[in-house]
C-alpha cells in the first residue's frame, strides 16, 4: 500500500514535470545506446581481427625444433661428473625436421577425446621462378579437407575452387600478393625450385587472401602428396601436425602432455599468440571505460534535474512531512523518481542501441584484407544489454541518492515558519 | 474529560547567532473537545511552541505528551507516524500539492495511514469535503481553485485520518474577511457538533475571543490560559 502511494507521487512528480524528466531520460537512452553499440562494435571487430589468428592457428602445433641437444657428450661421461662444464658454439646435428612415426601419433591423437581434429602440414621452403628472378617463398603441403574442418581454408579462396588442390595433380593455390608478383592467372602453370636444386611445374588453381598482406606475399598451398613430391620425400614425411581441442583452455596443459608422450617439440596459441588475448582485452576495457564514463555524465543529468525539483519541491516536501511522510519516504519517493528515468530511458536505450547495432550490422564494409567481410561486424552479446541495464540502475541510483537524502532532511518547520 | 494533549515545563533556546530562550517552562493541558487559541505579541513564541507540540520540532527541553504518550526520544520515522494518525495541520499557507487533484491531496495522509481501503479513503475525503462544502471541486486540480478554497481543502486534509488534534498556525492569517470568516465557522462547527479538539495559533483577537480557551503568551511564558 505505501509502496504503491510513494509510486503515485513520484510518477505525479515526474510527469508535472515532464520535460525536465524527458532531458534526463534522454541522456540515460544516449549512453546506454551508445554503450551498447559501442561494446557490440568493438567486441565484433576483436572478434573478427581474433578470429583472422586464432582460426586460422592450430590450438596446439607438434613440430621438431632445430635446436642442439641439451644432453651434450661431455655432461653423459662419468670423467668429468663433478667438473663445471665450459662449452662453446655448440651445433645442432642430425635434426629430422619431419614428425618421427607421424601415422602412429596421428591414430592415437584421433582417438583422444579431447580433441577436435587433426590436421599434418609439411612446410617446404622454395623459390618461385619468375622469369630470371628467383621469389623465396613457402608452399604449405596440406590435408585439403581437414584443413579446410579446421582452419575454413575455403574462406580465404578468393578465386578457384579449394577442392581442385585436392583433385589436380601437381596444384597449387597462390598468395593473392605472390600471384601478382608472379603475373600468374589461374590455369597458368608456375616453376618452383626446391632448396635442392629440382625443378617442378605446378598449375595454379585458385588464390587464396589471409588479410595478412605479407603472409599472403610468400604463401602458397599445395597438397601434401605434391608438397612430398616436391621434396622428393616419402609419404610418412610432415613437419607439422596440427592440433585443435574441443577446448581451446585445455591447450597448454594437453600441448605438454603430447610433447612428453611423443618426444616432439609442442607450441600451444595461448603461447604462441599472447599478444592477441591482451589487444582483446585493452579495446573491451576502453569501450567499457567510454560507455561507463557518457553512463556517469547522463548520472550528473539526473543529479541536477532531481536537485532543482528537490528546490521547487521544498513546499510540497514539508507538507509531505508534516502530514506524516517519515524522511524515509521523501527518500523513496525521489529514489523511485530516479530509478524510473534510469529504467526508462534505460530500456529504450537498449531498443535504441540494437537499432543502431542492427545498422551497422549492414552497412558495407568492403576491405582487400579481409575478403570475407561484407558488412561491419557486431556481437550481439546479450551479456552487453545486461550489463548496460544493470549500470543505467545503479548510476541513476547513485545520482537520485543524494538530492533523495537532502530532500530527507528538509526540516518542515523551518520550510513553513519561512513563508 | 481524557486529557489529549500535555506539555511539561517546555523551555527552547535558540543559538543563533547569540542564545536567547524563546520559551521559558510552558506548562499547560489540553482536554478532549477543547478549541484554544494561543494569542500573544509578534516573536513571543507562540509559533515556536505549536511546532514543538506538533512534534515537528525535537530540539527542546521538557516533556511532551500526546493522548498519554511521551514524545520524547522517539525516531523521526515513529513521530511522523503520530503526525500521520494524531495531528492534522491547517497552515497559514494552504501547501497543496499542485500535481494532484483536490481529492487527491486530501486522500494523501489518509492513503499513508493504510488503515482503510483507496476506495474508502476516497469516500472518506468526499465525506470531509462535503462537511466543508467544496465537494464540487473534489476533481479540479489544485491550483484551480480560489485561496478560501484551498484553506477549505487544507482543512478537509487536516481531518481525513480523524486526528485527535488539529493545530493551526495563524489558518486565517491569509483571508480576506469573509473567508476567514467561513474557516471560523467552520473550526467553530468542527469543535461544537463533531466534538473536533482544537489549538489555533492566532494574532486574531476578535477570533480568539470566541473559542472556548484563550492561552496567553508574552516573552516565552504563558501569562493567561
Amino acid at each position: 500500500m505505501n509502496t504503491k502511494l510513494i509510486f503515485t507521487i513520484a510518477k505525479s512528480l515526474l510527469v508535472a514535470r515532464w520535460r525536465q524528466t524527458l532531458v534526463a531520460a534522454i541522456g540515460v537512452t544516449f549512453s546506454i545506446t551508445m554503450f551498447i553499440t559501442l561494446l557490440g562494435f568493438m567486441t565484433g571487430l576483436n572478434d573478427l581481427l581474433d578470429g583472422l589468428i586464432l582460426n586460422r592457428t592450430p590450438h596446439i602445433k607438434l613440430y621438431n625444433e632445430l635446436k642442439a641437444t641439451p644432453n651434450q657428450p661431455i655432461a653423459i661421461s662419468n670423467k668429468f661428473k663433478n667438473h663445471h662444464h665450459f662449452i662453446h658454439s655448440v651445433k645442432p646435428s642430425g635434426t629430422r625436421a619431419e614428425i618421427y612415426n607421424y601415422g602412429a601419433i596421428v591414430d592415437a591423437l584421433k582417438n583422444d577425446k579431447r580433441v577436435y581434429g587433426v590436421a599434418p602440414k609439411l612446410v617446404a621452403q622454395v623459390f618461385y621462378n619468375v622469369g630470371a628472378i628467383d621469389v623465396t617463398g613457402v608452399i604449405n603441403g596440406i590435408d585439403v579437407d581437414a584443413e579446410n574442418k579446421l582452419f575454413f581454408f575455403k574462406d580465404y579462396i578468393t578465386a578457384g575452387n579449394y577442392i581442385d588442390l585436392k583433385n589436380t595433380p601437381n596444384s597449387i593455390i597462390l598468395g593473392k600478393g605472390l600471384a601478382d608478383k608472379m603475373l600468374a592467372n589461374i590455369g597458368d602453370v608456375v616453376q618452383v625450385t626446391t632448396p635442392k636444386g629440382d625443378r617442378i611445374q605446378l598449375k595454379v588453381v585458385g588464390y587464396f587472401q589471409s588479410g595478412l598482406q605479407d603472409f599472403d606475399k610468400t604463401q602458397s598451398y599445395a597438397s601434401l602428396g605434391t608438397a612430398q613430391k616436391l621434396l622428393g620425400k616419402p609419404s610418412n614425411y610432415v613437419t607439422d601436425i596440427q592440433i585443435k581441442l574441443t577446448d581451446m583452455k585445455l591447450a597448454p596443459l594437453v600441448g605438454k602432455e603430447y610433447a612428453k608422450v611423443f618426444s616432439v617439440d609442442a607450441e600451444d596459441i595461448q603461447t604462441a599468440n599472447s599478444q592477441f588475448e591482451t589487444g582483446s582485452s585493452v579495446r573491451s576495457i576502453i569501450s567499457y571505460a567510454v560507455g561507463i564514463t557518457l553512463l556517469v555524465v547522463a548520472g550528473f543529468g539526473i543529479y541536477n534535474i532531481l536537485n532543482m525539483m528537490i528546490y521547487e519541491k521544498m513546499d510540497s516536501i514539508a507538507i509531505l512531512k508534516a502530514t506524516g511522510f517519515s524522511g524515509k519516504d521523501v527518500n523513496a519517493i525521489f529514489v523511485s523518481i530516479a530509478l524510473s528515468i534510469g529504467f526508462f530511458g534505460g530500456l529504450a536505450g537498449l531498443v535504441c542501441g540494437f537499432g543502431l547495432s542492427v545498422v551497422i550490422d549492414n552497412v558495407p564494409f568492403n576491405t582487400a584484407a579481409l575478403p570475407t567481410i561484407k558488412t561491419y561486424p557486431i556481437n550481439y552479446n546479450p551479456k552487453f544489454y545486461v550489463i548496460g541495464t544493470i549500470f543505467s540502475l545503479i548510476t541513476t541510483y547513485f545520482a537520485g541518492l543524494f538530492p533523495a537524502r537532502k530532500a530527507s532532511k528538509i526540516d518542515p518547520v523551518v520550510i513553513i515558519r519561512g513563508k | 474529560m481524557s486529557v489529549v494533549l500535555q506539555a511539561k515545563g517546555i523551555s527552547k533556546n535558540f543559538h543563533d547567532p547569540i542564545t536567547i530562550q524563546v520559551l521559558k517552562d510552558v506548562s499547560f493541558e489540553i482536554k478532549k473537545g477543547e478549541f484554544v487559541s494561543v494569542i500573544g505579541k509578534s516573536g513571543c513564541g507562540k509559533s515556536t511552541l505549536l511546532y514543538i507540540l506538533s512534534t515537528m520540532d525535537t530540539d527542546y527541553e521538557g516533556d511532551l505528551l500526546i493522548d498519554g504518550v511521551p514524545m520524547r526520544n522517539k525516531k523521526e520515522g515513529e513521530l511522523a507516524l503520530v503526525r500521520n494518525e494524531k495531528i492534522g495541520f491547517v497552515f497559514q499557507f494552504h501547501y497543496l500539492l499542485n500535481e494532484f487533484s483536490v481529492l487527491r491531496n486530501v486522500m494523501l495522509p489518509g492513503l499513508k495511514l493504510g488503515k482503510y481501503s483507496e476506495q474508502e479513503v476516497e469516500h472518506r475525503a468526499m465525506e470531509k469535503l462535503r462537511i466543508l462544502g467544496i465537494d464540487n471541486e473534489a476533481h479540479k486540480m489544485a491550483n484551480q481553485l480560489s485561496g478560501g478554497q484551498k484553506q477549505r481543502v487544507a482543512i478537509a486534509r487536516a481531518l481525513i485520518n480523524d486526528p485527535l488534534i488539529i493545530m493551526g498556525d495563524e489558518p486565517t492569517g491569509n483571508l480576506d474577511k469573509k473567508n476567514s470568516q467561513i474557516v471560523f465557522d467552520i473550526f467553530n462547527e468542527l469543535a461544537h457538533e463533531f466534538k473536533q479538539t482544537l489549538l489555533i495559533v492566532t494574532h486574531d483577537n476578535e477570533f480568539a475571543q470566541s473559542t472556548d480557551r484563550i492561552i496567553e503568551m508574552e516573552d516565552g511564558r504563558i501569562i493567561r490560559m
